[in-house]
């Protein structure tokens, strides 16, 4: 893909223009996690303006996007006001349906999946269902096992899901979303 | 003015404490909040993270259910929901075809004219004017106002003036007595949704916020997020582990505060749901 290619399909896709990105580094500058990134978030701006296809599968294949906590700081100090956590949305999406997930980031987008079969299993959020199905997923099993029982007694943890009413109109939001998904 | 109310999965669930006290004080203030029916989970980072239809479907079905049952204002206590909800808002506003589809997908229209209120809004609007007559003790004591990440960007769409020394909590708390501290750690990331996948991430920016609060002399952390709560409160091992000693700065929701200043009970404020005790001197 050329140059324009990227930029173009960026900006048509999430409404951000990344070739005004100058470089100044602003976000990198205030990213409370720059320091655990493969790549920084002014150095992946960079590579994607590049346009450059192998730059691009190295960006998808980085912890960074992962690592990115969605604090909007770098959004909120850009100069340009840039929406780079909405570009970094994107390629997060793209990273994991084509199966280029960072081994690094494993546990992160294992949660992040748990925490989306645990809503459309019952449209809220049961909590003991999302840690079982992260438990199950990650294999870490004996994090946290102390924490379960003290939230238990303090009413923090509900043994039965709460269930929305409208399971068909709500089934069909979650229909074929994960079907292209790679590996 | 009917004023709808999203709780979220949380209060439902880890911070309960949180919806417990938001009700007592609506409920002091004479003010009826009313439960969206059916409402659903608003996808939270998991949704943005991996899929783009579900970040905004998931919280446009809320607002489509709040506009059938005439809701003029909603209010949405959790900072992580406010923003899924307000930036739903926001991009079908701006992307009108993003908008006819998602109404599609939803089999229900969207007007998109529903005003979404965050807890310091609704207490701005709605309880600031009845304090005055309320207000049966005074929070006599030194508080660090931690307002996260969500309640204060993106600026554009959340409309905050002061996104990096946002001041309405920490008027709201002068209101109660207390001395809110000045310090640079107010709009810090706490580690966010990271609390289970990464919890030594969350210990490190946690504790960085929390041992500022406590070297300004800081005697409670004020909050108004339950992500902020759980990684500031339940993680407390893990920034202890990374601050290397033991920090016991209590972290209470400004909806607590509130209900401890009109008089209420700690358990009524559901004080005693937390991790970290919580013993503040509150004077009649």
């Amino acid at each position: 893909m050329n140059q324009e290619d990227l930029s173009d399909k960026i900006r048509q896709l999430t409404g951000v223009n990344i070739t005004e990105c100058y470089q100044c580094g602003k976000c990198t500058a205030g990213c409370p996690v720059a320091e655990r990134m493969d790549l920084r978030p002014s150095v992946i701006m960079r590579m994607l303006q590049s346009g450059d296809a192998a730059s691009e599968e190295e960006v998808l294949r980085s912890n960074s996007i992962w690592l990115c906590l969605t604090c909007e700081t770098c959004y909120s100090r850009c100069p340009m006001e840039l929406d780079i956590p909405k570009v970094f949305d994107y390629l997060r999406e793209k990273s994991y349906a084509e199966g280029k997930v960072n081994s690094q980031a494993a546990d992160i987008v294992t949660f992040h999946k748990s925490f989306l079969n645990a809503v459309e299993r019952n449209g809220r959020l049961h909590e003991m269902s999302l840690i079982l199905d992260y438990k199950i997923h990650s294999g870490n099993f004996f994090q946290d096992v102390m924490l379960a029982p003290e939230m238990y007694s303090k009413g923090k943890l509900h043994l039965l899901p709460e269930r929305i009413k409208d399971k068909k109109g709500f089934a069909r939001l979650f229909k074929d979303q994960f079907k292209k998904r790679k590996s | 003015m009917k004023i709808g109310f999203y709780p979220g999965c949380s209060l439902t669930g880890a911070s309960r404490e949180y919806n417990e006290s938001l009700l007592a004080i609506a409920k002091e203030a004479g003010i009826e909040l009313c439960e969206i029916t059916d409402w659903n989970c608003c996808g939270a980072t998991a949704a943005h993270n991996l899929n783009k239809e579900l970040s905004l479907s998931l919280p446009a079905r809320n607002l489509a259910l709040a506009e059938l049952e005439e809701m003029d204002e909603l209010v949405v206590p959790c900072a992580a929901c406010f923003n899924r909800l307000i930036m739903t808002q926001h991009e079908l506003d701006e992307n009108k075809e993003i908008k006819i589809q998602i109404e599609e997908k939803l089999q229900m229209p969207l007007n998109n004219r529903i005003k979404i209120l965050n807890v310091l809004q609704f207490i701005e609007q709605h309880i600031v004017s009845h304090l005055n007559t309320l207000i049966k003790k005074q929070l006599n004591f030194d508080v660090a106002c931690y307002y996260g990440c969500l309640l204060v960007r993106p600026q554009k769409v959340m409309k905050s003036e002061r996104f990096e020394d946002p001041m309405s909590m920490d008027v709201i708390m002068q209101k109660l007595g207390a001395n809110p501290i000045d310090w640079p750690f107010k709009t810090e990331c706490c580690g966010a949704g990271f609390s289970v996948s990464k919890p030594k991430i969350v210990g490190e920016l946690s504790g960085k916020i929390v041992r500022d609060a406590v070297n300004r002399g800081a005697k409670a952390i004020v909050v108004a997020c339950p992500m902020c709560h759980s990684n500031l409160d339940m993680r407390r091992p893990a920034i202890e582990a990374y601050l290397d000693m033991k920090v016991d700065i209590p972290v209470i929701y400004i909806t607590q505060a509130i209900a401890l200043a009109l008089g209420l009970t700690p358990r009524q404020a559901g004080i005693n749901r937390h991790f970290v005790p919580v013993n503040l001197p509150v004077n009649s």
